[in-house]
C-alpha cells in the first residue's frame, strides 16, 4: 500500500511540470511580447520597453526564466492581474468558494438523481423505465449545457418567474462574506430570508452544471449494476434466500460502486469545465467567469495562473481518486 | 480416410446460404439495425449532411440578409408570424431557419475537420507509440497523459487565447484536445495486436516496420477508431458550439448554432426562438452522432454481439 501511495506520488510531478511548462509557454507564444500587451493601444517607447523588459527578467535566457517563473510557483506567486493590478492569487482564492459551492450542489443534485436512477434502470433491465433512464441519459449527456441553462432561465425564471435569472443573492441583501460559501454565510446573519434567496440562486446553475454528470453517472451505475447482478456472489446470496432489496443494496451494490466512484472523481474535470459555461450564463461570480473574462481582456497572468490552477486542483483530485480506489479495491494497490 | 471425409461433406444437403458466410457490410447492418436509436441517428445524420450540401438550394433566405421591416419576427403558427420566415428572424431581421440550414454546413465541416485531423495525427502517434515501445512511447503517453488532466473546453479556450478567436483556430484548438484520446486507444490495441501470431509470420517473411505498422497492425485495430471517431463528432460539434457561445469561436455573422446563441441571453423576454432552435439544431445533431456510435460500437464489438 506505501509503495503504491509513494509511486501514485511520484506520478504527479512529471504531470506537473507539463503544465507549468505549458502555461509557460503560453505567454511566451502569443504574438507580440508581455511588455507590448502591458502598455496596451498605446504602445511604448524603446527605451521603456527595453528597461521594463528587464525589470520583467524577459531579457534572459528561456530556461532562466522558466525556472524563476516556477519557483514564484512554488513560492505561490503567480504574478499581477493586468486589468486589477491584484495578485492572481489572491483573486483566486476569492473566486474560488463560488465555483466551490455551485460545482458542490452540482454533484450532489448528480448523485442524488444519477445514482439511484442508474441502480433501478440496471435491475429493472429492458422495462419502460430502464429505456427512459437511458435516452434520458443520453440526451442529457448530449447537452449543449449553455443552452440548457437558457431554456431553463427561459421557461423557469421568465415564464413562470420561480427563481432569479442570475447573479448569487438578491440585491435586497447585504451579507458579509466571512467563507464565501453563500448558503453558509446566509444561514449564519441575521438577514431574514437571505438564506432562502442564495438556495434560490444557486438551483437552476446546479441543474445545468450537474446535467451531465447526471447522466454519466446514471449510465455507469446501469451497466456496473448489469455486471455484477450476474456474478455468481449475488445468485449465491439470493438462493440463500436473502430479501432481494438486501442483496441489491447491501451486496451487489456495494461492489457496483466501485467504478461509480472513480466515475464521479472523473467528474470533477468535467465541473469545472462545465462551470466556465455555466458561470457565465448566470452571471455567476466564480472562477470560470473570470478566467473568460480574461481571455476575452487579454489579461494573460490571469489565463496563465488560473489555468495552472485548476489544472493542478484536477491532477490532484484525481490522486485522491486512485487513492481511494486502492483503498476500497485491494487489488488495484498491490498489482 | 481424407477422401472419406470429402464425400461425406458433399452428400450432405446444405443450402447455399448457410455454408456462404454474408458478406461483412451485410453482417454489419443486421447487428447495427437491431439498434433502433442507431437507425434514427443515421438518417439524422444524412439528413443534416443533405441540408448541408444542398444548403444554397433549401434554405428561403440568405443566412446573411437582413429584412430590416421583419426584426425578432415569431415563427409562422404564431400571432404576427408567417410562412415567409418560418422559423421567425433574429434580432436584426436574418431569418432563423436559413441560418440553421447553413449552420449545419459549418458544424458538419468543423466535425470532419477535427475528427480527420486528430485522427490522423491520434494514429501516427499512438501506432509509433504502441510500435516501438521504450523511451519514445513514456514521452509520448506522459505528455497525453497531461492534456487528458485538463478539461478539454479550458485547454481549448488557452490555445484560442494564444492563438485568437476565429472559427479556424476554434478548429485546430478542439482538434488538438481531442487527440489523447485516439492515441490512447490506438496504442492500447496495437499492443494487443502486436505478439499474435499473425503478425509475427509477416515479421518473420520480412515485412518492414512501415508496412507492420500501417498495413498488418493497422487494419485490425480500427474498429475501436471507428467507434471513436463517430463519438468524436459529437464532441467536436459541441466543443465548437460552446467555443462559438463564449466568442471564441466562430464570429459574428457567420451562421454557426453556438455563436446564434451568443447575445441571445438579451432576448429572452422578447423572442423565445431565437434562443430555442440553435440549441435544439445542436441538441438533436449531437444526440445523433451518440445514438449512431452507440450502435456501431454494439455491432463492431463481437463481445457485444448476442
Amino acid at each position: 500500500m506505501i509503495q503504491f501511495l509513494a509511486k501514485r506520488f511520484l506520478q504527479i510531478f512529471p504531470a506537473f511540470i507539463g503544465i507549468t511548462l505549458l502555461t509557460f509557454s503560453l505567454v511566451h507564444l502569443i504574438p507580440g511580447d508581455p511588455v507590448e500587451l502591458l502598455a496596451g493601444e498605446r504602445g511604448i517607447d524603446p527605451a521603456r520597453h527595453e528597461q521594463m523588459k528587464k525589470a520583467m527578467g524577459l531579457d534572459k535566457p528561456l530556461a532562466v526564466q522558466y525556472l524563476q517563473y516556477i519557483t514564484n510557483v512554488f513560492k505561490g506567486d503567480l504574478g499581477k492581474s493586468f486589468v486589477t493590478k491584484k495578485p492572481v492569487l489572491k483573486e483566486f482564492m476569492t473566486l474560488f468558494p463560488a465555483t466551490l459551492e455551485l460545482s458542490f450542489c452540482a454533484m450532489i443534485f448528480a448523485v442524488l438523481f444519477g445514482l439511484p436512477a442508474g441502480v433501478i434502470a440496471g435491475v429493472k433491465r429492458g422495462t419502460v423505465f430502464d429505456h427512459s433512464v437511458m435516452t434520458v441519459s443520453l440526451t442529457g449527456y448530449s447537452m449543449p449545457i449553455f443552452w440548457w441553462g437558457l431554456l431553463l432561465i427561459l421557461f423557469f425564471s421568465v415564464n413562470l418567474g420561480w427563481t432569479p435569472v442570475s447573479g448569487r443573492l438578491s440585491a435586497l441583501y447585504w451579507i458579509d462574506a466571512d467563507t464565501g460559501f453563500m448558503l453558509i454565510d446566509a444561514f449564519r446573519s441575521d438577514e431574514q430570508g437571505a438564506f432562502k434567496s442564495a438556495l434560490s440562486h444557486l438551483i437552476l446553475p446546479s441543474i445545468v452544471l450537474g446535467t451531465i454528470p447526471l447522466a454519466v453517472i446514471a449510465r455507469m451505475t446501469r451497466s456496473s449494476m448489469l455486471e455484477v447482478l450476474q456474478e455468481d456472489y449475488v445468485r449465491t446470496a439470493r438462493a440463500k434466500g436473502l430479501s432481494p432489496a438486501r442483496v441489491i443494496m447491501i451486496h451487489a451494490l456495494r461492489n457496483a460502486l466501485i467504478p461509480v466512484i472513480t466515475v464521479i472523481g472523473l467528474q470533477v474535470g468535467v465541473l469545472l469545465a462545465g462551470a466556465i459555461l455555466t458561470e457565465t450564463i448566470f452571471a455567476w461570480p466564480g472562477v470560470g467567469k473570470w478566467i473568460v473574462e480574461s481571455i476575452n481582456r487579454r489579461d494573460y497572468p490571469v489565463v496563465q495562473g488560473g489555468i495552472l490552477i485548476i489544472s493542478s486542483l484536477i491532477i490532484f483530485v484525481n490522486l485522491l481518486v486512485d487513492i481511494l480506489y486502492g483503498i476500497v479495491n485491494p487489488r488495484i494497490s498491490r498489482a | 480416410m481424407n477422401q472419406a471425409i470429402v464425400i461425406k461433406e458433399k452428400n450432405i444437403p446444405i443450402t447455399e446460404n448457410e455454408t456462404v458466410p454474408p458478406h461483412p457490410l451485410k453482417e454489419f447492418w443486421k447487428y447495427f439495425s437491431e439498434n433502433r436509436g442507431a437507425v434514427i441517428g443515421l438518417y439524422f445524420i444524412a439528413g443534416a449532411i443533405l441540408c448541408a450540401i444542398f444548403a444554397d438550394i433549401i434554405a428561403p433566405h440568405s443566412p446573411f440578409n437582413q429584412y430590416r421591416s421583419a426584426i425578432l419576427q415569431p415563427p409562422f403558427w404564431m400571432e404576427g408570424g408567417n410562412t415567409e420566415f418560418i422559423l421567425g428572424t433574429d434580432d436584426v431581421g436574418r431569418d432563423i431557419l436559413s441560418r440553421l440550414i447553413f449552420g449545419a454546413r459549418l458544424s458538419l465541416f468543423v466535425g470532419v475537420i477535427v475528427v480527420t485531423l486528430s485522427l490522423a495525427a491520434g494514429i501516427i502517434l499512438g501506432v509509433t507509440a504502441g510500435y516501438f515501445g521504450g523511451f519514445y512511447e513514456t514521452v509520448v503517453m506522459r505528455l497525453m497523459d497531461i492534456m487528458l488532466a485538463l478539461p478539454s473546453l479550458l485547454l481549448a479556450m488557452a490555445i484560442v487565447a494564444i492563438l485568437g478567436p476565429s472559427l479556424q483556430n476554434a478548429i485546430l484548438a478542439i482538434a488538438i484536445v481531442v487527440l489523447p484520446h485516439y492515441v490512447r486507444l490506438t496504442r492500447a490495441s496495437i499492443i494487443a495486436e502486436k505478439n499474435k501470431d499473425y503478425v509475427t509470420a509477416s515479421r518473420v517473411s520480412g515485412a518492414g516496420p512501415l508496412r507492420m505498422m500501417f498495413n498488418v497492425l493497422l487494419p485490425n485495430c480500427m474498429a475501436p477508431l471507428i467507434v471513436q471517431a463517430t463519438l468524436g463528432f459529437s464532441a467536436a460539434i459541441l466543443d465548437a458550439a460552446a467555443l462559438g457561445f463564449l466568442g471564441m469561436g466562430a464570429q459574428p455573422p457567420t451562421p454557426e448554432w453556438g455563436a446564434m446563441l451568443a447575445n441571445s441571453l438579451q432576448f429572452i423576454q422578447r423572442a423565445w426562438w431565437v434562443v430555442t432552435f440553435p440549441g435544439v439544431a445542436i441538441l438533436l445533431t449531437v444526440l445523433a452522432f451518440n445514438l449512431a456510435g452507440d450502435g456501431l460500437r454494439d455491432a463492431l464489438d463481437p463481445k457485444m454481439k448476442r
